[in-house]
């Protein structure tokens, strides 16, 4: 088994517009895709929500300064780090994960040991 | 030496090269886990032959020779140099577990299921394989098409930029990217099962069809490497027909390659200036080609609702048979653009289907259409658009209209052929 990270990126102005009942759903959503997974033959290892790139503290040199590298429309807002067979299997999974605002990028993570 | 001559043999190995390349590059990499090593012990077993088979004989079958060798020379690899074994290994599933029951996979009773290796037993054909994993819709498009006529053409790096107006370094960039992302992302080698097959299998009739226009209608460039880009193009859709006998998206890629390319000679007029369908001298069309390819057609939309490819060759079909362009099968043609449409809702569809409307309805309400879409920003720069209207309105007899369309068509367009033809046009209005 491989380990692919599936990040999601969405729009963040979208969930500060969001309600007490489209979190609910929102949790819902997420909650049945952690069993969809186990339904596909995979397992979570971990995942988190981040919160907003309002909150980031960026670093570059020894220089602290408030904000994520980019300011992009769509930023990065929490993953899922997953077990798959390969790639198929990964993109399979992947599609099943929520992203109402945006989308999902899938990176394979690097097996150190076989030297890529 | 047994008396064989060398020209005979350079031949043979050629001739190896084209029709066997895929079939023993494909049986290679299901040793070597890798495609780099593999590609290097196919290299090796087609230079071991210019020698082997002037000494020996030229083999009864080369391809089983040249694949017996390769996978020889990779096992030889593999025990010496440890480091390859350590290496990331391609995901080679055993046959049987991932051809979702479609029987594309193994020995089929149609001679393409598999080879018979030189002494032992038989080699599975893992083409498709070597298709699918080539085409993955992981892999962008532009490195689809480079690694499809890397590694089932055989064709080298340099021959590729030729063909796609790139530097070679720029092209050999993209193809070692493709590969590395092959291994890293772990793409598997293997054809996808029932569920995904119908959109992966579009993904590899499009880049086949992809191959097959560019040589067509060459941006620019020489007619050597156009010709050649064609030839590959036919192999590699006459493979997918015979491999997959039961895909009839493949038999209509097949179907409208060779009703297009049957008109190819009559393209362009003796003075080298193109000549629209209209004008086209119907007698020197392929008539062996449009034979093969109305009876692809056939098969293709035959059962079910028919793929995009069919639908095309359908049309590509009436237009064949018809006597001339007034003789056309203008409404059918006109219900195949609107079916084409739904399968396959395209701008360049629904412009094509404005041009069957101006036959069967006039050229008014082909405008009318051709206005709407010339709104859609999906066909901004696409030349074909300003040149239609401008077609229109030459016939509706608005001329200065007409000039001033061909002229915008005209600042578009790159093709010699089609520059000369357009400014034929301009000068034709303006007199």
């Amino acid at each position: 088994m491989a380990q692919y990270l599936i990040l999601i990126y969405e729009t963040e102005d979208s969930y500060a517009q969001v309600t007490p009942e489209m979190w609910q759903q929102m949790a819902e959503a997420h909650g049945r895709f952690m069993e969809q997974v186990k339904e596909k033959g995979s397992r979570i290892i971990s995942s988190e929500a981040l919160q907003p790139t309002t909150t980031a503290t960026s670093i570059r040199g020894d220089i602290v300064t408030d904000g994520p590298f980019v300011e992009t429309k769509e930023a990065l807002g929490g993953y899922y780090l997953i077990e798959a067979n390969d790639l198929d299997h990964a993109l399979d999974i992947a599609k099943l994960c929520p992203a109402p605002y945006g989308g999902v990028e899938v990176r394979p993570i690097m097996d150190v040991s076989a030297g890529m | 030496m047994t008396g064989v001559d060398e020209a005979d043999v350079r031949r043979a190995v050629a001739d190896a090269h084209r029709r066997e390349w895929a079939f023993v590059l494909a049986a290679t990499v299901r040793v070597t886990g890798d495609l780099d090593v593999a590609e290097e012990c196919v290299q090796d077993a087609y230079v071991t032959a210019l020698d082997s088979w002037l000494h020996r004989g030229i083999p009864e079958r080369p391809g089983a020779w040249l694949t017996t060798t390769a996978r020889n020379r990779a096992l030889d690899l593999l025990r010496r140099d440890r480091t390859l074994r350590t290496k990331l290994p391609l995901l080679v599933e055993p046959t049987g577990t991932d051809n979702g029951g479609l029987g594309y996979d193994g020995m089929g009773d149609d001679g393409v299921g598999g080879v018979l290796g030189e002494g032992n037993g038989v080699i599975p054909d893992d083409r498709l394989r070597l298709v699918f994993t080539c085409c993955h819709p992981a892999l962008a498009r532009e490195a689809q098409v480079a690694l499809t006529l890397r590694l089932l053409c055989g064709l080298s790096t340099g021959e590729i930029a030729g063909a796609f107006l790139v530097t070679e370094s720029t092209m050999a960039a993209r193809v070692t990217r493709a590969k590395k992302k092959i291994t890293a992302a772990r793409i598997a080698y293997r054809v996808p099962g029932a569920a995904e097959l119908p959109d992966r299998l579009d993904a590899v009739l499009t880049v086949v069809h992809l191959l097959y226009t560019t040589g067509h209608t060459a941006p620019a460039g020489g007619t050597l490497v156009r010709h050649d880009l064609i030839e590959r193009a036919f192999d590699l859709a006459r493979m997918l027909r015979a491999l997959m006998p039961d895909e009839r998206e493949a038999a209509g890629l097949l179907a409208l390659m060779l009703l297009t390319d049957a008109r190819r000679g009559t393209r362009t007029g003796p003075d080298g200036r193109l000549a629209l369908l209209a004008e086209q001298d119907r007698t020197g069309w392929d008539r062996a080609a449009i034979v093969e390819g109305s009876d692809l057609v056939l098969v293709s939309l035959r059962g079910g609702r028919p793929g995009r490819f069919a639908l095309q060759a359908a049309i590509a079909a009436l237009h064949a048979q018809a006597p001339s362009y007034q003789e056309t099968d203008w409404p059918q043609i006109l219900g195949l653009y609107g079916e084409l449409l739904r399968v396959w809702p395209s701008p360049v569809v629904a412009l094509n289907r404005a041009v069957a409307l101006c036959m069967v309805s006039g050229p008014a309400a082909a405008l009318a259409e051709v206005e709407v879409l010339g709104a859609d920003p999906r066909l901004a720069g696409y030349r074909y658009l300003p040149a239609t209207r401008a077609d229109l309105l030459r016939q509706l007899g608005r001329d200065a209209e007409a000039v001033a369309a061909y002229r915008v068509a005209l600042d578009l367009c790159d093709n010699e052929t089609e520059r000369e033809f357009l400014s034929a046009r301009i000068a034709e209005l303006s007199s």
